[in-house]
């Protein structure tokens, strides 16, 4: 379960987060939704430690996590995708997985030269775990090419495999279906729903409204920066504050 | 796996081989430098190729190597060995201390700083001229002799040199090959996605610089050691500047791209030596061909040209596809 509490961002002159929020439940699926400029990104930035938020606290399973910056947070299972993909492009495909596998072995400089056996044996381990992992999200055929040669659409789902080695207990999703075709979206919606039923809680913030409203259990909508409501999503597609605030009414 | 043993064998073969054809003279004191060269590139290209952080003071940790090393078995009559010993773990140490703050700066700030590194290093070999003589150099430093062997000529330092040279170019290639080498390159290709996998980019940049430094150090005492006499001329900023070329005419995150980036630069005077002072200028301008048309270098440069030559030959000879 992840709380954000109270989470405020400025930047200069502009608050760019002011006071959110909100829960994601254990084993949901929660999307942020807004228009462009609501602060969806910067609320990810600062969950996943890259920023250091102005104030407020992130908990993770009850510990906080605020100040933790983002080489930390793998350990602890927090884990995220990137809206522009962030692929290691001079590494294959199942190299990329191994790497998400890094917070979860720990052979040292000196181990790795001298090939020591329990690094080899750690090795192994972390090239089965990924080829798994390669697996589950559908592109273990690809195992062996350039990251660099992938369409951008397996280029995501290698994304997530990558995410998924870290062995996160929460994945943060930055806009997933971006640059997807439509068949790419089905192919993502129940890669997700695949991915939530192993446990690990999602939040996601996405563009594509028919995919949040068919896989969240959870919405939370963001505006100008502020929590202009939170519901399933039937309780958002009605409510008339949002309308207004998509319909730019507001 | 078992393509990087035959490479590395065929490296070991070539290596043996070539003093049945240079076993005298001035060509094998110059295979005696592109070993030492190779080492140097070789550490180099781990931190600049792999982890993508560039270096302009290496000359520097070169240096240091050589002079703590030439200082303690003159002045303190130390074992060579035991000498090559301290000045590696003396030189490993000060590049963890000054790697912390250094290299949290990045791109033109890190080679602006390192460079500032480089420079102070070589004031002080010719300023504190009490122990390292200065300008004029340092000289009566012993050779180094394991089991009543002194390595005292080139054939013999030949071997002693490209033995090191081997065991560092095998023991990198198992570290590229490994987690860490992975996270190096995750550094490079983007280090915001390696964080979020739980690379500690700043600690693993420390360690890959103070390696590189290690091995820097310990091949700058080697080269005390078989010189004999070593002065600051050797270890200035062009030095720094020629190792950076190397790595990037050799191949960029390539283990034998160095060696032959190293090898290439190191022979490439004497080559040249036919246009006498317009050598400078030949030399110039091959750079330049190889960074434009072969700026993945040397190791992906000549594949490529031959696979361009073998599919111009196919479609000459009228092949179908």
């Amino acid at each position: 379960m992840l709380e954000v509490v109270g989470i405020t961002q400025r930047f200069g002159g502009i608050t760019a987060l002011d006071d959110i929020t909100f829960t994601a439940a254990k084993g949901d699926i929660t999307g942020v939704i807004g228009p462009n400029g609501a602060g969806k990104t910067t609320l990810f930035n600062i969950v996943t430690g890259l920023y250091t938020q102005t104030s407020g606290t992130v908990i993770l399973d009850g510990a906080d996590i605020s100040r933790l910056p983002a080489e930390k947070l793998a350990s602890k299972g927090l884990v995220r995708t990137f809206q522009n993909i962030e692929l290691f492009a001079s590494m294959t495909v199942l190299e990329n997985v191994m790497l998400g596998l890094h917070s979860r072995s720990s052979s040292g400089i000196l181990a790795c030269m001298g090939k020591m056996p329990w690094h080899l044996k750690e090795e192994q381990r972390i090239r089965s775990e990924a080829l798994k992992w390669l697996d589950f999200c559908g592109i273990a055929e690809l195992a062996e090419q350039k990251a660099s040669s992938l369409s951008f659409g397996k280029g995501r789902f290698l994304e997530i495999a990558r995410a998924m080695a870290v062995g996160p207990v929460i994945m943060l999703m930055d806009e997933p279906a971006a640059g997807l075709n439509n068949r790419e979206t089905g192919e993502l919606a129940s890669l997700i729903r695949k991915i939530r039923d192993t446990g690990v809680t999602v939040i996601l913030v996405e563009h594509d409204m028919e995919l949040v409203m068919d896989i969240c259990d959870r919405i939370i909508v963001l505006n100008l920066g502020k929590k202009l409501a939170e519901g399933t999503p039937r309780e958002i597609q009605e409510n008339p504050a949002v309308i207004a605030a998509y319909l730019g009414e507001g | 796996m078992n393509r990087e043993i035959v490479k590395y064998l065929l490296l070991v073969v070539v290596v043996l081989f070539i003093p049945l054809l240079v076993h005298e003279g001035y060509m094998l004191n110059v295979m005696v430098f592109v070993g030492i060269h190779a080492m140097l590139a070789l550490a180099l290209n781990l931190l600049l190729g792999y982890a993508g952080q560039i270096s302009l003071g290496q000359a520097g940790f070169f240096g240091l190597g050589a002079y703590v090393s030439g200082i303690l078995t003159t002045s303190f009559n130390l074992d060579p060995w035991i000498a090559m010993i301290i000045a590696a773990i003396f030189v490993t140490l000060l590049a963890f201390v000054i790697g912390f703050p250094i290299l949290k700066l990045k791109g033109h700030y890190l080679a602006m700083a390192t460079l500032g590194l480089g420079i102070i290093i070589y004031i002080v070999f010719n300023e504190a001229v009490d122990h390292t003589g200065g300008p004029s150099g340092l000289s009566g430093i012993p050779n180094l002799k394991i089991a009543g062997i002194v390595f005292d000529n080139d054939l013999k330092n030949y071997f002693l040199i490209w033995g090191f040279t081997l065991v560092s170019i095998g023991l990198s290639l198992n570290l590229v090959h490994s987690r860490i080498g992975r996270a190096l390159r995750s550094i490079h290709d983007s280090e915001v996605a390696a964080r979020v996998m739980g690379v500690n980019a700043r600690i693993l940049k420390v360690q890959i610089f103070a390696l590189s430094a290690c091995i820097s150090a310990v091949a700058g005492s080697l080269y005390a050691h078989t010189m004999t006499f070593i002065a600051p001329a050797s270890f200035g900023f062009n030095f720094s500047v020629e190792l950076v070329t190397m790595v990037i005419i050799g191949g960029l995150a390539s283990i034998y791209g160095s060696i032959l980036g190293a090898a290439l630069l190191t022979m490439l005077p004497e080559l040249l030596r036919t246009f006498q002072d317009y050598d400078i200028i030949v030399y110039g301008l091959l750079l330049i061909v190889m960074t434009m048309y072969m700026p993945g270098g040397l190791v992906n440069g000549i594949p490529a040209v031959f696979s361009r030559l073998k599919g111009k030959s196919k479609r000459e000879g009228g092949g179908d596809a």
